[in-house]
Order: structure tokens, then C-alpha cells, then sequence
């Protein structure tokens, strides 16, 4: 018992509202699905049933694809300007229901209340606001006028169905990152959320329907990876964009190999935050736990691989444990919770086997002293030490609160060991030295490059990977170029 | 955590003189200056952000009773006005010893705080009590005074009885690069001071930017303090969630290399229970329960304690209070 | 029909976030396009003109340095708030323009949307008209667009309120803080524009409406040394070839006015109203080479 202990402080459950089944959304109204299949989500923390959802199957998908073939020829031929109002619209009504929708992606995630108010939904809206702005101004945004296919002269036009598949890590915002610039270029959508987060999807379709979205524009299919695969098969669809593990991204690009679907992949990371000898030191331990522990490490552009000047490495190490020892595992409902759920079972096994081959493989492993609550899905926060380029720790993606350190002598060495990853997608630097900033970040083969600072996400700023973190940019005036036809 | 020189100094507890375990740092301005300087860099962006998340935490209940009643025991109760007379301070003094007259369980306040010449009255309106008179010193607020007329204002406070003397650092001195003149004068305070313990005013709003609060935290303790303070109060910005969590990280930094136990007062500005309860989460989560007493943690306030005792009254009987339930002083 | 005896507005300026009456005290009558009286509006002086660029001056550091994200959400609450009053702009609108009902809600619905057009600029035109610079050295090289700061308008003498938010909102999506002044003959509008600004969290001062005449008013903004731009969309050729000498004393940035038969307001504005009031800034900063000897970084 510490002499400031605080006092449970839950955010009340009550303010949403889960029905115990949820149908599919296809051309604007909620459906069973065609062979009557349902799955249950349940909440990771507890293990609790929250909802009983409909199963789309390839007949499901097919209906969806059919109903957003048909609604693209109204919506894409709207004047920009009132495909504007309608994202607005669903901008604003995002900001009013955002506590609601807050709780609900806590439940359903196991991510902590305080993420989802204050990163989650605060982005979601901003990037429905953002990518609004947009649709009115295409004109604007620097593709030029379309001249392949003999067709010269043309404004950039939509490509017509958009086929997305996004990961639990994220729902709502991968949602978000997904549909708004979809929307905003002309393009309808049939999405697919992940089976073990498909609430806020199924809230998000009754926002569109508040919004007075065109029927068919949007449609959720909730579903496993079959469904998945279905929709990235689909004749029907134009466009796919997946957000997903490296190994599904692969699977996705042979599927459309030979189509002429236009294809963005968000895969998998390995990130490389490096941390030089005159960085800020008590902001990179901050920027260290927010890059690696930040939603329980399940973030595809985690700084997992810790990559310190030898130098400071006591010292750094000393100054991080002391930091994560004062992290709050537990209740992802509670307003002071750090650190929630590991979404599944089966994400946990996966992250219990990496972290015990890292051992195996001599690795030193330590975590906070950290009660772990007996029902639902949990790890503690774990650090590595005496981890080199050869441990698979170094090398596979973990997706958990894992963080792997590794040392280097010179600038030179930071660069060559963090680039040393079939992925690219997200590094960080700490350094006082702004050349040295540019220098690096100038060699670094990674889509996103944090200097001191680490997991900032904003919907003017393009992200996306390198090498097998994928290819396309989600994001800014670059994120339209993956839906439109330029 | 400063990379040199690495020090073993014996743990002490209680700021006592670590001159000897510094002494090549202060042996000239451009060592003092090599060593503030080689400080690592405060990230202003990242700070800001770290306050402010901590200041996201919610803090209720059983935890909130803790905190108000912590926060209580922790105000030094201030007034520093040209009005000041010894009515004023009588009842101060009054009102520190029992803040609120409904309920003799709220704890009293860490200290009052006065001019010099209010010290006398502040002692004897205190005598019998544990609560502390504190005395601004050396030419307070803005502290450009000759260094004899400084000492004479210290020594005068703490003839009349003063526990506790809170100096100002001379920030012309500190901005124009010269360190030693103001580690010069930290020391002699100090000496001047005696048995009483020394909080040394960085006005931080003075200092501007964060790698300067850093240093001035720094020079501060090697010179001696015993409580490293943000403000005066008289300027525009005062304690914040940010240069106070800095401070922290000083005092925290400075122990684990020297052990010896400094303590953080930020003061001004500090207005309401929530600000209240934001600091002290501050200081829970970043140097811990070592600090959460009224030894090593200060608030320098006068408006606070009367929100404090409204969210008290609230905790007591469920009702929101109101200003005509506490005294006006 | 009731007899009741309808209340009328007393019509006054809107500096600084407040509503001033005009400083001279003095008032015009302003007539629909029919003669028929319609209300005084308040005759503004040059001392109006100098306390209104005060406050556009105050408020400029807080607006230009407010987020985009943040500037943007703020138009937008202008045209929500707009939507809930629109009966009372058709109204004005159709008076001072002479239009049916019909035709003035035409005019306030595209009025409405430029609010939501220029609302989407904010975060968008840094992207459109900003970017790196490839140079041949070891530097990063960025340019970025910044507001110009206190821009002084001489808003359409025709467009009352299309035009009038047509020349205003470009101006403040980009961070600029505003003095306009307002048509003479049409300030209705305008003057209740400052009521839904006031309260549509744009915070005080970053639009700044005054009536009166414009040559009156325009002269001593024009010739201010603490104003940094000028858009001359509502004077005639004249004025604005004297307002245009006036503002070469301190290399104000000048918008001329288009042609003589004016501006079509219900066009698609494009990107120059933006453009005419920004600045470009462009930072270099070392990057060092590679190399294991000499490596800087």
C-alpha cells in the first residue's frame, strides 16, 4: 500500500448502450447474414460476452459489393462540395458521440479509457474533418489531369469500389483512415472490420445513417479473414486497402495480381527508436514507453527495438525501469489505467511464445513488479536487454508490450542495425543536435520518422511503410492519391 | 541525470552544504559552466506533454480525501502585500493553525509566509504550534539589492524567528552567464540563514526556458538549498505542471547521485483543489512517497487553502460549498 | 398579421469581439434598393478604423498561431451558426440586394457554403502551395506558407454578403486577423455577420466590421503602418489606384479588384484569395553526410 493510492476511478459503462446482436450493414439497413452465421466479441478485459454479431460470408459480400456498385454512380457524381457536407456532418457527429464511442472501443479493444478519449476518437474526428475539406478540392491537390488510357484532360476521378480490411488495434480509426478519404474522392466502400473489434464499425454505420448518408455508400461486413479474402477477390471491387499482419498483406497481393484493382497495404514494423548520448533523457524515456507500450505495443509503428548509445546505456535503462514501475496495469475502464488488454487469446499466445523464445534465446528479461488481473487477456510490461541483431526478438514483430534493447557505438552503426529489418515503417531519434536529426532520419529506410517524439499521428500527415511494412500513403494530400483514379 | 562527475557522496537527509562533493564544479565560472551546460536538454514539447498527461489522472474519493488533506498540511499560507500589517497576519496565522473553524480535524498548514518585518508578529501568533513562519528574504521579490543588504534582510528574519528563509536568485546575474556570483550568493544566504532551512527562488517565468530551470535547479542544490521554489508570484507566469515536474526530476536526479534529499515548492498561481491534486500527482509519480509530506513538499498559496476546505466540506456532507462557509482573511 | 409593433436592431459595429457604436457618434441611413428606409448604420471614423486595427493586431498572434485544425473547426461553427440564422440573412440579403426571397437564398446558401469551402483550406493549403526543396547541398530545405497579419478589406460594393464572406473567410482560414469594411450601401449583412462571429468561437478581433463610407475609411487603413495587406475588391478604379499608392509606404500586399464589371462571387473561388495573403518561409538546416570519417551527425 503506497501512501497516494487511487482510488478507483471507472468511466461509467452506462453512457453506451451494446445490443445483444448485431446484424451486417449492407445498403444502408442491418441484415442477417445470408447462411444465418453469427460469432460473439467479447471484451478482453473480463472475457465477457458483449454482443452476438452476423458472420458475412462470400453471398454477404457479394450483396455488399452489388449495393456500393450501385450507390457509386450517385455519390460519385455528387459535386464535391455536398460529399463535403455529408463527411462534416459525420465529423461532427463523431465529436458528440465520442465518450460513448470511447467506452465502446475500451470494452470491445481493452485498450484503456484514457487512450481511446484522448488519442482514438479525438483523431477519428479530426481525420472525417480533415479528409471533408478535401472533396470540394480535388482539383487542387496536385495529381494533375489524367492522361493514361488516351483520356486527356480529365479531373482525377474516383476508382469506384473500395474493398478495405482493417486490424483490432486501431477499429475505429482504421476505420477512419480507411472511409473518409474513400468518401471524400468519390468512392463507396465495403469494409470488414476485424472479428474481435467489430462494435465501433456497427456504431459507425448508425452514424452514417444519423448523417443521412446515401444508402449502400458504406458497408460494414463484419467477418473473419474468409470474408476478408472474399471482398479482396470481388470482381466488383475497384480499390483494396488493407491494414494487417505482413504475412496476410503478401497473401493480398498475389489475390489481386492480374486485376486491375489498385492496392494499399499497411503491414507489419520493427521500429528502430534510437536514443544518442546528449538526447533529452527524461523525455525519451517518456517517448521509449509511448512508442512501445503506447495501446499494449499493438501498434504496427512501434518503437519495439530500443536502439541506445552504449554510453548511456546504464543509465538510460536504469531511468526506464524506474519509469515503467510506476505504469498502472489493469481496468481499461479506469481513468488511470496505462496499460489494458491484450486483445485475444490468441494475440497473447503469440506474445508469450515470442517473449520466451527471446529468453531461450538468451536474452534478459524484466518487467515491473505488476499484478495481473485473473480474468481477460493480459502481459506485462516487458524489456530485453542484451539483445542483438540475431535474436528473433530483434527481428519478428511482436505486437505486444515488449520492448527489445539493442546498443550501438556510432551514429553510423544506429543507422545500418536499425535499417537491418525486412520492414520500414517507423523509426525515432533522440538527439539534441538538429543535423544529426536530418542526417539520420535522411538514411532511414522508414515511412514515418519520429525526432524526440514518438507515435504522433495527425490526419494532415501521410503514413505508410517501407519495404514489407507496405506501400501507399494513409494521410495528407497524399493519402487521396490511393483513391483516386490518377 | 548528469553524466559528471559522478559523485558518492555519503546519503544525507536534510540539504546540508555539499560543496566538498562539488568542488570542482564551482571551482570557477567556466567549470560551473561546463557542468550546467552539460546538463542534458530539456525537450519542451515533450515535457509539457508528460505534465499534461499527468495531469489526466482522476483522483477521487478516498484518494481525493488524502490529497485535499495532504495539500492542506502542505501550504505555506502566504501574504505578501505593501498592505500587510499585523492584524493581517494575526490572522493569517489564525486560520493557518485552524483552516477551518467548522471541523478541528482539518491538519494545519506547513507555514505562513511573511516580509521580514512581519516575522515577529507571525512567531508569536504562532507560539505553541508546529506551524512554521517562513520569511522572504534578500531583497524579495525582485532580489536587486547589494549582497550585505540582502544578508542583513536574511539574518533579520531569522533574528525575529524565521524557521524558514525563501530567497531569490539574482536572475540578471544567472541570465548574463554568470553562475558563480549567484552560487556565491546561494551559499552565503544559506550561511546567514543558519539553523533555518533555505528555499531558493529560481522565478522561473524569469528564466524563460526550461534548460535554464534545469540549471538553476541544479546550482541551487549544489550551492545548498534545502527547497528549490519556482516563483515569487509577482510575475506574469508562475509554478506550472511543467517547470514544477522539471524541478522534480532535478530533485530526484540530484538525490540519486548525491543522496541528499531536496524538496519542490511551486507557488503562485496555484489556485483550486484540481491544481492542487495535479501537483501532487506530480510528485507521486515522479520522485514518489519520499516527497508526499509537508518536509519536502510546498505550495506557496493563499487562495488555494479555501477551495481546498470547500472540496473538504463537499467530501464531509456531499454538498457543494460555498464561499460564505470559509473565512475570509 | 398581429398589430403588434415589431422591435427594431440598432445596427453597431463589431471591433475587438464587441459592438461598439461608432466612436464619431454619427449614424447613415441605409435604404433598401428601393428607397425605402431600413435602418441607420453606424458611420465609422478613422479613429474606428485605428481602434479596429488594434484589435486585429492583438488578436493575430493567437489566431495565426492557433492550429489549422483548430482555425478550420471554427469556420465550420460559423456556417453552422449561419444555417440556424439563415431566415434572418435571406431577409437582409433580399432588402439590400433587391432579390426575392428565392433568389437571396440562393445567395446565403452558397454564402454558407464558402464558410464550409474555406473551413476545408486550413489544413489542406500548407500541403498545396508548401514542400521540400530539393537543394544541391547537405541541407534540409522546407518552405512553408505563414499568414501576412493584419489585412484590412474593402469588402464588394454589390455582393453584399456572398461577396462579403468571399473576401473574409480566405483571409482569416489562414491565420490572418481582419479590418473590413463593409459595402455602404449594403452593411446589413455584414454588421450581422459580426453577430455570428461573435458567437462562433472566433475569438474577438480576428474580424473587425465597420460601415460607413469606404474612401473615408479605407484612406487612413491603406497609409496604417501596422497593416500588412489590402484587399481593394470593393473600391473603384480610383480609390484603388489611391489606396494602392497609400500602401506602398510600408509594401503592404495589395489584391487589386478585378475588372470593372467586378467579381463573380458564385463562382468556384479557387486558391488565389488564399495565396494573395500569405507568406512563404523557408528554413534550411544542416544535415551532415555520410561517411564514417568526418561524419558530422
Amino acid at each position: 500500500m503506497t501512501k497516494f493510492e487511487y482510488a478507483p476511478a471507472p468511466e461509467s459503462r452506462s453512457v453506451v448502450d451494446i445490443a445483444p446482436s448485431y446484424g451486417l450493414f449492407i445498403d444502408g439497413e442491418f441484415t442477417e447474414a445470408a447462411d444465418g452465421k453469427v460469432f460473439k466479441t467479447v471484451s478482453p478485459a473480463s472475457e465477457e460476452v458483449l454482443s452476438e454479431v452476423a458472420q458475412a460470408g462470400a453471398e454477404d459480400v457479394d450483396r455488399a459489393v452489388q449495393a456500393a456498385r450501385k450507390a457509386f454512380e450517385k455519390w460519385s457524381a455528387l459535386p464535391g462540395a455536398e460529399r463535403a457536407k455529408y463527411l462534416f456532418r459525420i465529423a461532427r457527429i463523431i465529436q458528440e458521440r465520442s465518450r460513448e464511442l470511447a467506452v465502446l472501443e475500451t470494452l470491445d479493444n481493452g485498450k484503456p479509457i484514457k487512450e481511446t478519449r484522448d488519442a482514438d476518437l479525438p483523431l477519428v474526428a479530426a481525420h472525417f474533418f480533415y479528409y471533408a475539406g478535401w472533396a470540394d478540392k480535388l482539383d487542387h491537390a496536385g495529381f494533375g489531369r489524367r492522361t493514361t488510357e488516351g483520356h486527356s484532360g480529365a479531373n482525377p476521378r474516383p476508382l469506384g469500389v473500395a474493398g478495405q480490411v482493417i486490424p483490432w488495434n486501431f477499429p475505429l480509426l482504421m476505420l477512419a483512415w480507411k472511409i473518409a478519404p474513400a468518401l471524400a474522392t468519390g468512392n463507396t466502400v465495403v469494409l470488414k472490420p476485424a472479428e474481435t473489434t467489430p462494435l465501433s464499425a456497427l456504431f459507425f454505420a448508425d452514424i452514417c445513417r444519423q448523417a443521412g448518408l446515401p444508402k449502400g455508400v458504406v458497408n460494414i461486413l463484419p467477418g473473419y479473414g474468409d470474408a476478408g479474402a472474399a471482398l479482396v477477390e470481388h470482381g466488383g471491387v475497384n480499390k483494396v486497402a488493407f491494414t494487417g499482419s505482413t504475412a496476410v498483406g503478401k497473401a493480398i497481393a498475389r489475390q489481386v495480381a492480374g486485376t486491375r484493382k489498385k492496392l494499399t497495404l499497411e503491414l507489419g514494423g520493427k521500429g528502430a527508436n534510437i536514443v544518442f548520448d546528449d538526447a533529452p533523457i527524461d523525455q525519451a524515456v517518456e517517448g521509449i514507453v509511448t512508442g512501445i507500450f503506447f495501446n499494449q505495443g499493438q501498434v504496427c509503428c512501434a518503437g519495439s527495438r530500443l536502439l541506445v548509445q552504449e554510453s548511456i546505456q546504464d543509465e538510460l535503462l536504469d531511468a526506464l525501469k524506474r519509469r515503467l514501475s510506476t505504469l498502472r496495469l489493469g481496468d481499461p475502464l479506469d481513468k488511470n489505467t496505462d496499460i489494458g488488454a491484450i486483445n485475444s487469446a490468441e494475440q497473447l499466445a503469440r506474445i508469450k511464445a515470442l517473449a520466451e523464445t527471446g529468453e531461450a534465446e538468451g536474452a534478459e528479461r524484466w518487467s515491473p513488479a505488476c499484478e495481473l488481473p485473473s480474468s481477460g487477456y493480459w502481459f506485462a510490461p516487458t524489456l530485453f536487454t542484451n539483445v542483438t541483431q540475431a535474436h528473433t526478438i530483434a527481428r519478428d514483430e511482436i505486437f505486444g508490450p515488449v520492448l527489445s534493447v539493442l546498443t550501438f557505438r556510432t551514429p553510423d552503426e544506429a543507422v545500418a542495425k536499425a535499417n537491418n529489418s525486412q520492414y520500414g515503417l517507423s523509426a525515432g531519434i533522440w538527439t539534441e543536435k538538429g543535423s544529426r536529426i536530418l542526417a539520420v532520419a535522411n538514411k532511414l529506410r522508414a515511412g514515418v520518422v519520429w525526432a524526440n517524439t514518438f507515435n504522433k499521428f495527425d490526419p494532415t500527415s501521410p503514413f505508410g511503410g517501407y519495404k514489407e511494412s507496405g506501400f501507399g500513403r494513409e494521410g495528407g494530400r497524399h493519402g487521396l492519391e490511393a483513391y483516386l483514379d490518377v | 541525470m548528469p553524466t559528471s562527475p559522478k559523485l558518492s557522496a555519503p546519503l544525507e537527509q536534510g540539504g546540508a552544504p555539499t560543496t566538498p562533493a562539488f568542488a570542482d564544479v564551482t571551482a570557477s565560472d567556466s567549470t560551473l559552466r561546463r557542468f550546467l551546460h552539460g546538463l542534458p536538454g530539456v525537450d519542451a514539447v515533450g515535457l509539457e506533454a508528460r505534465a499534461a498527461s499527468l495531469g489526466t489522472r482522476s483522483i477521487k474519493t478516498t484518494a481525493k480525501a488524502y490529497a485535499i488533506d495532504l495539500a492542506i498540511s502542505m501550504i505555506d499560507l502566504t501574504t505578501l502585500e505593501g498592505a500587510d500589517t499585523p492584524g493581517k497576519v494575526r490572522a493569517l496565522a489564525a486560520k493557518a493553525v485552524h483552516p477551518d473553524p467548522t471541523d478541528r480535524t482539518t491538519p494545519r498548514t506547513a507555514a505562513v509566509c511573511v516580509y521580514p518585518d512581519m516575522v515577529a508578529t507571525a512567531k508569536a501568533a504562532l507560539a505553541g504550534t508546529d506551524v512554521k513562519v517562513a520569511s522572504v528574504a534578500t531583497a524579495f521579490p525582485a532580489g536587486r539589492a547589494a549582497l550585505d543588504v540582502k544578508l542583513a534582510d536574511t539574518r533579520d528574519a531569522v533574528a525575529a524567528g524565521a524557521d524558514e528563509i525563501d530567497m531569490v536568485i539574482d536572475r540578471g546575474a544567472f541570465l548574463a552567464g554568470d553562475y558563480l556570483k549567484v552560487y556565491e550568493e546561494i551559499r552565503a544566504v544559506k550561511e546567514a540563514s543558519g539553523a533555518a532551512r533555505l528555499k531558493v527562488i529560481f522565478e522561473t517565468g524569469e528564466l524563460s526556458t526550461y534548460d535554464n530551470i534545469r540549471r538553476a535547479s541544479w546550482l541551487g542544490m549544489i550551492a545548498g538549498a534545502d527547497f528549490i521554489k519556482t516563483s515569487t508570484g509577482k510575475v506574469s507566469v508562475n509554478a506550472t505542471p511543467a517547470n514544477t515536474l522539471l524541478m522534480l526530476e532535478a530533485v530526484r536526479d540530484f538525490r540519486a547521485q548525491t543522496g541528499v534529499q531536496v524538496g519542490v515548492k511551486p507557488a503562485g498561481g496555484i489556485r483550486t483543489t484540481k491544481d492542487a491534486i495535479k501537483f501532487l500527482v506530480l510528485v507521486n509519480e515522479t520522485v514518489g512517497e519520499d516527497w508526499l509530506d509537508n518536509h519536502w513538499f510546498r505550495f506557496g498559496a493563499s487562495s488555494l487553502l479555501n477551495d481546498l476546505l470547500m472540496q473538504r466540506q463537499k467530501l464531509a456532507t456531499g454538498r457543494y460549498s460555498g464561499p460564505d462557509y470559509v473565512t475570509v482573511d | 398579421m398581429s398589430d403588434r409593433l415589431s422591435v427594431l436592431k440598432t445596427y453597431k459595429l463589431y471591433v475587438g469581439g464587441k459592438f461598439p457604436r461608432s466612436e464619431s457618434g454619427r449614424v447613415y441611413e441605409v435604404t433598401d434598393s428601393k428607397g425605402k428606409w431600413l435602418a441607420n448604420a453606424p458611420l465609422s471614423s478613422r479613429k474606428d478604423a485605428r481602434d479596429a486595427v488594434v484589435a486585429a493586431r492583438k488578436a493575430f498572434g493567437g489566431w495565426s498561431g492557433a492550429t489549422a485544425y483548430n482555425r478550420g473547426q471554427i469556420l465550420y461553427r460559423v456556417a453552422e451558426m449561419l444555417e440556424g440564422r439563415k431566415d434572418q440573412f435571406v431577409r437582409e440579403v433580399a432588402d439590400a440586394e433587391g432579390l426575392s426571397r428565392a433568389k437571396a437564398a440562393v445567395v446565403v446558401e452558397a454564402a454558407i457554403d464558402r464558410w464550409v469551402w474555406y473551413a476545408g483550406w486550413t489544413d489542406k493549403i500548407a500541403q498545396v502551395v508548401g514542400g521540400a526543396n530539393p537543394v544541391a547541398g547537405p541541407f534540409f530545405n522546407l518552405s512553408t506558407p505563414e499568414p501576412t497579419g493584419v489585412v484590412a478589406i474593402v469588402a464588394p460594393r454589390e455582393s453584399s454578403f456572398l461577396g462579403l464572406v468571399s473576401v473574409v473567410a480566405p483571409v482569416i482560414a489562414t491565420g490572418n486577423t481582419a479590418v473590413v469594411i463593409a459595402s455602404e450601401k449594403a452593411p446589413l449583412p455584414a454588421l450581422s455577420l459580426g453577430e455570428v462571429l461573435a458567437t462562433s468561437d472566433l475569438p474577438g478581433g480576428v474580424v473587425n466590421v465597420l460601415s460607413g463610407k469606404a474612401a473615408e475609411i479605407a484612406a487612413p487603413l491603406a497609409a496604417h503602418q501596422d497593416v500588412n495587406a489590402i484587399d481593394l475588391t470593393g473600391a473603384d478604379q480610383e480609390l484603388a489606384r489611391e489606396l494602392e499608392i497609400a500602401a506602398a509606404d510600408n509594401l503592404k500586399r495589395v489584391l487589386r479588384p478585378q475588372a470593372v464589371d467586378g467579381e463573380d462571387f458564385t463562382a468556384d473561388p479557387g486558391t488565389h484569395r488564399l495565396t494573395a495573403f500569405l507568406e512563404t518561409k523557408t528554413v534550411w538546416h544542416p544535415t551532415g553526410s555520410l561517411g564514417a570519417s568526418g561524419s558530422a551527425y
